[in-house]
């Protein structure tokens, strides 16, 4: 008898991602859904992870992948924070990610995009690609649900939201992305960050936004 | 010279009964009877400067250099052994440069003087080793402003807004004192690190001297540290020149 694909097929985080930056701060927001090939591994999966008190990253694409290089940030981060006796920068959790994702780009399966608040940026987004390539963005989308939400996302956004602007801004974008993309759904988690800490919500799957469904 | 054929002063890994790395202190001895260096941190940047002594006439102008550049946003003074401090400038350019590629961003001021000052202190604990025979001052500009560093051969690593070190430290020290570090721009700490400089030489046992003046400042050199130019530098050494004269009449 043929095994059940959930056996064999790696654990995969087919995933809708996004960060964007607000004044003083950034917002976080991703799906739920893990899958292996069709079955739904986890679907409660929380894909923002910390890897510093105020850094945290989306994470897309092999769950084993990302997960190992977040853990190997995270270690890193910390040694440098206790070197420089401070609150180390986004762009050096980025630049850690960056290393990481391009020595080892012929065996990971990894987009990640890190986000998060330091004193001298303030709110900083940058997306790491497959290939490992860094770039700051005043917003970033990621993930195999990402792909059907790149219009809506360019036509919405714009400079200096305000940070409720920004949340409706990401969980419209998601419930979009999430209801087009077979393998992103579930719940919306939302992880906002700013000078004075770390607020997490969640959007249970019965009340995404509603759109169009036809 | 008490320590002299006791045999406490053979290795840096042997303590005299009354605590003392002996080799660590012969290796301050070599910073002593080297060329004053000094420094000062102003609010907008830092200027350091070397009396660097000529020992002979043959020597070309502008070599054995005692003031480098390690990145974009450092550099540093020296005295003592200049082939010790050179290595150790090497290193630091080492541990700049690998900063730069891991992390993305320039090394801070503070991490790269205490990186080098690991460095020394590893030559104190090894008796297969000998300490560093040189002081360095680290000066640059980071995210946190201007920072100014001096590292020892005991492998101490201190910030300062005034630090002074080689043959005329105290006499140099004496004034810095009298400055007021938050009031003063780059420019005026280029004539008075002159003056100092001037000041301490002293004429009847060393000769000839080379005054050698690197600064690095947020307004005037765009956060680069770089030699000084030669009109400014001309400028600061004839005020020198002139304070001394005024000073001896």
């Amino acid at each position: 008898m043929e095994a059940p694909e959930w056996l064999n097929n790696a654990v995969d985080l087919g995933t809708s991602i996004m960060a964007v930056e607000f004044d003083g701060g950034v917002i976080m927001g991703a799906d739920s859904r893990t899958t292996t090939g069709s079955y739904i591994a986890n679907r409660v999966t929380n894909k923002i992870t910390p890897v510093e008190e105020r850094i945290y990253c989306c994470r897309s694409g092999s769950a084993a992948d990302t997960q190992a290089i977040s853990d190997y940030v995270r270690f890193y981060l910390a040694m440098h924070k206790a070197e420089l006796n401070d609150e180390p920068d986004v762009k050096t959790a980025a630049s850690l990610f960056q290393l990481l994702c391009y020595n080892n780009k012929n065996n990971l399966l990894a987009g990640i995009i890190v986000a998060g608040w330091d004193k001298h940026q303030g709110g900083s987004v940058y997306n790491i690609s497959l290939g490992g390539s860094m770039v700051k963005q005043p917003f970033a989308i990621g993930g195999s649900g990402s792909t059907y939400i790149y219009g809506f996302c360019d036509s919405k956004f714009k400079p200096n939201m305000t940070k409720d602007e920004c949340i409706e801004f990401v969980s419209h974008s998601l419930a979009l992305a999430m209801f087009r993309d077979g393998s992103s759904g579930g719940v919306i988690r939302l992880c906002i960050i700013d000078k004075n800490g770390v607020e997490r919500r969640m959007i249970p799957g019965n009340q995404l936004p509603k759109f169009y469904e036809g | 010279m008490t320590s002299v054929g006791s045999g406490y002063d053979l290795s840096v890994s042997t303590y005299s009964p009354d605590g003392k790395i002996f080799q660590v202190d012969y290796a301050n001895k070599a910073v002593e009877n080297s060329g004053t260096c000094i420094a000062i941190k102003t609010k907008d940047g830092v200027v350091v400067g070397v009396e660097k002594l000529i020992p002979s006439k043959m020597l070309c102008h502008g070599s054995n250099r005692r003031i480098h550049a390690v990145d974009l946003h450092i550099g540093v003074g020296i005295s003592g052994f200049l082939a010790d401090a050179r290595q150790l400038v090497l290193r630091a350019r080492a541990e700049a440069k690998s900063y730069k590629q891991i992390y993305g961003q320039p090394i801070p001021v503070k991490v790269l003087s205490q990186r080098v000052a690991a460095l020394c202190h590893v030559y104190t604990l090894y008796g297969s080793v000998r300490a560093f025979g040189c002081s360095i001052i680290i000066s640059g500009i980071d995210q946190e402003g201007p920072q100014l560093y001096q590292v020892e051969p005991s492998g101490s690593c201190i910030g300062y807004f005034g630090a002074s070190m080689g043959k005329g430290k105290q006499a140099a020290k004496n004034e810095l004192e009298k400055i007021k570090f938050n009031e003063m721009t780059t420019h005026e700490a280029i004539k008075e690190i002159a003056k100092i400089i001037y000041s301490v030489h002293d004429e009847v046992k060393d000769k000839d001297f080379q005054l050698e003046l690197g600064w690095i400042s947020t307004t005037e050199t765009k956060g680069q540290f770089n030699m000084v130019p030669k009109d400014l530098q001309s400028d600061a050494e004839s005020y020198a020149k002139n304070a001394l004269e005024e000073a001896n009449m």
